[in-house]
């Protein structure tokens, strides 16, 4: 309350108080296009014609760049102003504030229909959209599940992993070398995989034990890397850089079926997948185990203090995020038939770390808004072509400046006590 | 040794439940703590005290397993579970969360919660070394787990109606007010059913009239739960009201020790708070 006082100005004029910010954003605003102006003065107005050797000035192309740089840093300005705002009011509540579309989405009689329709839609999806709509989604689909894979890893537990890409590839190959060089199939890799992925998470999650932050980010990266450059190099058993073909599409009771069919069968794989996926996070969430991630993502020597092993919880983390991700490296040999080690760059790390960041660190909702979101919008913007990359990053950017804490924000359990139980 | 005036309850009253022995914490050239001997028993309520970077934090931090003491011995005497042992349990350089598991529970200077999570989930946290819920569990969410869970929930709910926040239970922790937090900070240290509750400076920051109900609180608790307590604190009043005992501490060394009265008299206390005002 005392709070309030200091940091409200007690201006009693409100309207003086509009004035006086819209003259400062204008004023802002201004500078920010004369300097740009000025910044773009030789590209934007000089034009050299090197072969008729003439120079001309296009004054016009001045005035386009001072006026949209204007508007556009006026309703920046404007923007950030109300986010300020609203982070300041937020501040000074103790209760936390919850918006009218979080508090509709807190309430299972809207969620529960919202679901059965989204359910619904998922499963007619391949009869209404073509082949190329279906096999996009199913793309989608496998980032959805290795988001949430790594929303467990660096969401929950606050770990920081830049080779997550690894597990992947860990899947990937344990599928392509065991289909090429003993020919079994999908189904039978499938938990083989998981248990390769569970095994190298633990594998990578005991030397990394000690290290937290940074430190973690930098060993992990560096993991990422070396799995890669193995499989570039170890040619007699990963094939190098040509990687291996020809890897057998999952088998359906030994009937065969059309590419276009393989389409539909691997959406509906990916489909249970990711729902078996969100069921396994969202009920470990609000778990005795999910609340240890918790608390060790926020404080790693309250959480040991507090009789959690930091160890076991850590490596729990870390083999269960692996896990996931080298199922989907199994879907993923199976649904491209072929792959190389330049499926598993950095660039796919980043990507993923990216789902979890912008869709919100711990929550389910969030990383699976955040996957399609950026699996999906680099796909519909081709249309733009060389603008793909740029709204793509301008995206990513806005996101971060007016969400902070992603699309969604994690939200706890909130629990309903019997009073008279509980005495 | 002095008696007791007020804090005996429990039959096994005046045995031991920590006893250390000659405890030394070097960091590099610097010696934080130099041969220290003290005993907490049963029941008891024990003050350490000291000028500011005495030492009273690092010895918290050696008992609790977060340092590895240089030299010396520390012996814990749980009173029930699995490994229970009339010689005691040597717990030096002990994992952390082992010592919390075996029934001594802290609380930090600096309030350590998890800010994202409600209150009630801070205190479950204290309930994960009584519950064993694992992976499989937790997803196949059998009838066994459903019962744990609840358990957890009922139990965590108590531990806050006895430190007067149930009304704050799914509040975030980071939005409670300072005092709070401090007292959560508690409920949490209560849920692992400790046998000894480790309080550094609970009074930081809180105005008279919350000490004197956080004093009022620790007699409940004590009483309620059987536990013991060691208590660093700056608030003499709070210090010289609560405790059986007192622990002076000064440079790393313990330079006097008895009941509040007579470390009140030592001329060796008077001396090493003379000009002193760490009570901020
Ligand atoms: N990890 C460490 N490394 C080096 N020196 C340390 C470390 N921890 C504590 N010290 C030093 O040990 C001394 C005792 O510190 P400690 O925090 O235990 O004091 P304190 O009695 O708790 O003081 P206060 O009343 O201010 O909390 C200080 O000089 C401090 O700088
Ligand atoms: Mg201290």
């Amino acid at each position: 309350m005392e709070r309030a006082n200091i940091i409200q100005n007690p201006i009693q004029n409100p309207i003086q108080n509009v004035v006086r910010h819209v003259v400062r954003h204008v004023k802002q605003a201004l500078v920010a296009a004369v300097w740009l102006s000025f910044l773009t003065l030789p590209i934007m107005v000089i034009r050299v014609d090197t072969v008729e050797k003439t120079v001309t000035w296009r004054w016009m192309h001045l005035a386009y760049m001072a006026v949209g740089s204007f508007v556009l840093a006026l309703a920046w300005y404007a923007m950030m102003e109300r986010r300020n705002k609203s982070q300041a009011k937020k501040e000074l509540e103790t209760v936390e504030r919850v918006s009218a579309l979080a508090g509709m989405l807190a309430d299972p009689r809207i969620t529960r229909p919202l679901m059965a329709f989204g359910l619904l839609v998922a499963v007619a999806f391949p009869w209404f959209f073509s082949l190329y709509q279906t096999n996009i989604l199913v793309s989608a689909l496998i980032y959805v599940v290795l988001g949430l894979g790594l929303n467990i890893t660096v969401g929950l537990a606050g770990l920081l992993d830049l080779g997550y890409v690894a597990f992947y590839a860990v899947g990937a190959y344990t599928y392509a070398l065991l289909n090429h060089h003993f020919h079994l199939g999908f189904w039978a890799v499938l938990p083989l995989g998981a248990v390769m992925g569970a095994f190298f998470g633990i594998l990578l999650g005991f030397p990394v034990l000690r290290l937290r932050g940074d430190y973690l980010a930098i060993v992990t990266l560096g993991f990422g890397q070396i799995i890669r450059l193995v499989l570039e190099n170890w040619s007699a058993f990963s094939y190098g850089p040509s990687g291996i073909s020809n890897i057998d599409r999952p088998g359906l009771f030994g009937i065969s079926y059309s590419v276009e069919q393989a389409t539909t069968y691997m959406y509906y794989i990916m489909l249970a997948l990711v729902l078996l996926t969100i069921f396994v996070t969202a009920r470990l969430k609000d778990s005795r185990i999910g609340r240890a991630w918790l608390a060790l993502r926020e404080d790693e020597i309250a959480c040991q203090a507090m009789g959690i092993d930091n160890t076991r919880a850590k490596l729990m983390a870390f083999s269960l995020g692996a896990t996931l991700a080298a199922l989907m490296g199994v879907v993923f040999a199976a649904k491209t038939t072929f792959i190389n080690p330049a499926s598993f760059t950095f660039m796919e790390s980043a990507m993923i770390l990216a789902i979890v960041v912008l869709g919100g660190m711990g929550s389910v909702l969030g990383v699976i808004l955040g996957a399609f979101l950026l699996m999906l919008l680099p796909e519909y913007l081709r249309a733009f072509s060389e603008y793909r990359m740029l709204i793509f990053g301008a995206t990513m950017v806005l996101i971060m400046v007016f969400r902070p804490e992603g699309l969604v924000r994690a939200k706890r359990k909130v629990y309903t006590i019997n009073v008279e139980a509980a005495g | 040794m002095a008696q007791n005036p007020t804090g005996m309850n429990g039959q096994n009253a005046g045995q031991a439940v920590l006893s250390v022995r000659n405890v030394s914490m070097n960091f590099g050239g610097l010696r934080a703590l130099s041969e220290v001997d003290v005993d907490v028993r049963q029941g008891e309520v024990v003050a350490l005290i000291g000028p500011n970077g005495a030492g009273k934090t690092t010895f918290f931090n050696c008992i609790t397993g977060i340092y590895t003491p240089s030299e010396g011995e520390i012996t814990a005497y749980p009173k029930s579970g699995k490994p229970k042992r009339a010689d005691g349990i040597r717990i030096n350089g002990m994992r952390t969360n082992l010592v919390c598991e075996l029934g001594m529970a802290r609380t930090f200077q600096n309030i350590r919660l998890f800010p994202s999570m409600t209150a009630l989930e801070n205190v479950m946290i204290g309930r994960h070394c009584r519950t064993s819920t694992g992976i499989l569990g937790a997803v196949l969410r059998g009838p066994g787990t459903r019962r744990e869970e609840q358990e957890v929930v009922d139990k965590s709910f108590e531990m806050l109606t006895k430190v007067g926040l149930e009304k704050l239970a799914n509040e975030y922790a980071r939005n409670l007010p300072y005092g709070a937090q401090r007292r959560l900070e508690i409920a949490r240290a209560l849920a692992t059913e400790p046998f000894l509750l480790l309080l550094d400076e609970p009074a930081a920051g809180m105005n008279p009239q919350e000490t004197e109900e956080l004093k009022q609180m620790v007699i409940r608790i004590r009483e309620e739960f059987k536990v013991s307590v060691l208590l660093i604190e700056h608030d003499m009043k709070m210090v010289m009201s609560l405790s059986d005992r007192i622990y002076v501490m000064e440079y790393g060394r313990i330079i006097s020790t008895g009941t509040p009265k007579e470390v009140s008299e030592d001329p060796q206390v008077i001396r090493a708070y003379l000009g002193e005002d760490s009570d901020a």
